[in-house]
C-alpha cells in the first residue's frame, strides 16, 4: 500500500475508535460541566452498558439496535441511581471526598459485575454481517459504519436536545451558574439526575459498540477507554461538549497512526502523553478558554 | 394595602457566623422598599434568605399569607417571587434570548411570554438590538437591563433587587432607577437593596437600615432621608 492510502486507512480506523472516545468523554464532560466531578466510574458505566446488550443480544435474542436502546435506558437509570445514592448526600462536601468516593464507585462497579457475570471475558455475538467496503485500496468495514452512523445519529440529538429544548437550556444555565439557574425556577436535582442519565446512556452505546468492534468484553474493560476518554475529555476543554467530540476523535487518530507508522505498544503511551502535553501547555484544553476556575 | 411579605424575627448562619440576627420587615402590596446598610450588614443574606438560596434557622417568612421559610429556590419563584442578584450574574455564555427565555423557566404560556418578552424589549431597547449577542459581551449597564429583564419573564408580584446601581455610572443609575420607578407604576411590588442610600430612598416609600444583621431604624423613606442619624451614617453628612 502506499504511504498516503495507509494514512487515510488509519485515518479510517482513528475515527472510529475515536467515536467511541467521544460518546465516552461527552459523559465525562457533561457531569464535570454541572458538579465539577471527574466522575471516574464513568468508564465502569460503559462497561456495564457493554454488558446489558450483550445480554439483550445473547438472552433476549434482541437485534443490534433494540439491544443498543435498552442498554441507554438502563445504564441511563444505573448511573442516575449511581449520583443519587453515592454523590448527593456528598453536594456540599470538600471535593476530595466526592473524588475518592466516585473511585469507590468504580471499584464496585467493576467487582459487583465480576461476582454476577464471572471475570472472564465473554464473547460478543456477531450481530451485523461481516461486509467489508472496498474503496480502492481502503477497507471500510460493517462495524465501522454501524459506529460512524449511530455516532453521528447521536450527536444531533444531543445537539438538539442541549441547544433547543428547555431541559437543554437548564442544563447549559446550571452548568454555568447553578444558583442563578435556580432562582429561574430551575431544579438542580432534576438537571443533575438528567445529565448523569444521558452521559451514562452515551457511555452505555459506546459500550455496546466496542462489544461488537472487539468482539468480546470483560468487567474491567471500563478501565483503558475511561482514562482514555478523561484524556479526551481534558484534551478538548473539560465542560465543553463539541471539546469532548474533537478531542476523542483525535485522541483516535492520533492512536491509529501511532499504532499504524510506529508500534502499537506505544498506542496507550501516546494518550497519556498527550494528557501531559495539554496539562502543561494548555491546561484549558484545545476549546478552553484561558481563564483561571471561577470560585 | 394587603402585606405582601412579612418577615419575623428570622436568624440566618453561614456555619457559626451569624449572619442575620432577629430581623423583622414587611413589604406591602405596590410598595416599593428599600433595605440600606454598608457592606457586611446582611443586605444580600436577607434577600437571598427570602429566595429560599439560604435557609433560616429560625423564624418565619410569609408571602401572600403562605410560609415559604426553608422552601427550595426553584419553588419559591413559582410563588411569584424573583430576584436580580448582586453582580447581576446573567448566563455569559448564552445570548441575550436566551437568557430571557430562561427567566421564563417557570411558564408554559407560549404566548404570555411572546407578550412579556415584547414588554421587555420596550423597556429595554437596546436588548433587543443585541438580543442574538452573547450576554457576556454586554456592557455593565446592558447586563444590568438584561438581569431585570429576565426577573421580569417570571411574571413576579414581588421583585428583589440587589444593588441595581453597583458599578454603574451616574447617568445609567438615573436610568435604572427610573425603570425601577416604572415597573413598580405597572404593579409589580419592590423590595430594594442599596448602598446608594439615596437614590433608593428618593424613589422608596419606606426603608429599613440594617447593621451587622440587625434592623436599627426603620419608617417613611423621606423622613428617613431627613433624619440627622442616616444623613451622617448614610448620605454623606
Ligand atoms: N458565603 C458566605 N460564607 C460566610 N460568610 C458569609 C458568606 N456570605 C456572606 N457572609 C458574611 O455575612 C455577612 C453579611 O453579608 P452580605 O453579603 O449579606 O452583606 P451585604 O449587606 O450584602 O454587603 P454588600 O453591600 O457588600 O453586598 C458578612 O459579614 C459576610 O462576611
Ligand atoms: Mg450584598
Amino acid at each position: 500500500m502506499e504511504f498516503s492510502q495507509q494514512l487515510l486507512q488509519q485515518l479510517i480506523n482513528g475515527i472510529s475508535l475515536g467515536s467511541i472516545y467521544a460518546l465516552i468523554a461527552l459523559g465525562y464532560t457533561m457531569i464535570y460541566g454541572i458538579i465539577k466531578l471527574i466522575n471516574f466510574a464513568h468508564g465502569d458505566i460503559y462497561m456495564v452498558g457493554a454488558y446489558i446488550g450483550f445480554f439483550a443480544i445473547t438472552q433476549a435474542n434482541l437485534s443490534i439496535l433494540p439491544a443498543l436502546l435498552i442498554s441507554m435506558v438502563v445504564t441511563g437509570l444505573l448511573g442516575m441511581l449511581v449520583e443519587k445514592l453515592a454523590y448527593k448526600p456528598l453536594r456540599h462536601a470538600p471535593r476530595i471526598s466526592i473524588l475518592i468516593t466516585a473511585i469507590g464507585v468504580s471499584f464496585f462497579l467493576e467487582y459487583a459485575t465480576m461476582y454476577f457475570v464471572s471475570p472472564t471475558p465473554r464473547t460478543f455475538p456477531e450481530v451485523i454481517d461481516n461486509v467489508a467496503f472496498h474503496v480502492g485500496d481502503l477497507v471500510i468495514n460493517g462495524q465501522q459504519l454501524l459506529i460512524l452512523g449511530i455516532t453521528v445519529v447521536l450527536m444531533i440529538i444531543l445537539t438538539y436536545i442541549v441547544q433547543k429544548t428547555k431541559l437543554g437550556k437548564a442544563m447549559r444555565a446550571a452548568s454555568f451558574d447553578t444558583e442563578t439557574a435556580q432562582l429561574m425556577g430551575v431544579n438542580a436535582d432534576q438537571v443533575i439526575s438528567f445529565t448523569f442519565i444521558i452521559g451514562s446512556a452515551l457511555a452505555a452505546v459506546a459500550g455496546v459498540l466496542v462489544g461488537v468492534y472487539y468482539n468480546s468484553i470483560d468487567p474491567l474493560m471500563g478501565i483503558m477507554p475511561g482514562l482514555k476518554a478523561f484524556v479526551a475529555a481534558v484534551l478538548g476543554g473539560i465542560g465543553i461538549l463539541p471539546g469532548a467530540v474533537v478531542g476523542g476523535l483525535v485522541l483516535g487518530v492520533i492512536e491509529a497512526l501511532v499504532s499504524g507508522f510506529i508500534s502499537s505498544t506505544f498506542r496507550d503511551a501516546a494518550a497519556f502523553a498527550i494528557l501531559i502535553l495539554v496539562l502543561l501547555f494548555k491546561p484549558s484544553g484545545l476549546f478552553g478558554k484561558n481563564t483561571n476556575e471561577k470560585v | 394595602m394587603g402585606t405582601m411579605l412579612k418577615i419575623d424575627n428570622i436568624n440566618v448562619y453561614y456555619g457559626a457566623i451569624h449572619a442575620i440576627k432577629g430581623i423583622s420587615l414587611e413589604v406591602h402590596e405596590g410598595e416599593i422598599v428599600t433595605l440600606i446598610g454598608a457592606n457586611g450588614a446582611g443586605k444580600s443574606t436577607t434577600l437571598r434568605t427570602i429566595s429560599g438560596l439560604l435557609k433560616p434557622k429560625s423564624g418565619k417568612i410569609t408571602f401572600l399569607g403562605k410560609d415559604i421559610a426553608g422552601k427550595p429556590a426553584h419553588e419559591i419563584v413559582r410563588e411569584g417571587i424573583s430576584q436580580v442578584p448582586e453582580g447581576r450574574r446573567i448566563f455569559a455564555e448564552m445570548s441575550v434570548l436566551e437568557n430571557l427565555e430562561l427567566g421564563a423557566f417557570i411558564r408554559n404560556d407560549a404566548d404570555g411570554i411572546k407578550e412579556d418578552m415584547e414588554m421587555v424589549f420596550r423597556r429595554f431597547p437596546r436588548l433587543e438590538e443585541r438580543k442574538d449577542q452573547q450576554a457576556g459581551t454586554l456592557s455593565g449597564g446592558e447586563q444590568q437591563m438584561l438581569a431585570m429583564g429576565r426577573a421580569l419573564m417570571s411574571r413576579p408580584k414581588l421583585l428583589l433587587l440587589d444593588e441595581p446601581s453597583m458599578g454603574l455610572a451616574p447617568l445609567l443609575i438615573r436610568e435604572i432607577f427610573s425603570i425601577i420607578e416604572d415597573i413598580n407604576k405597572t404593579g409589580t411590588t419592590i423590595l430594594l437593596v442599596e448602598q446608594n442610600a439615596n437614590m433608593a430612598l428618593s424613589i422608596a416609600d419606606r426603608a429599613y437600615v440594617l447593621e451587622t444583621g440587625r434592623i436599627t431604624l426603620s419608617g417613611d423613606a423621606g423622613k428617613l432621608a431627613a433624619s440627622e442619624d442616616v444623613r451622617k451614617a448614610y448620605l454623606g453628612g
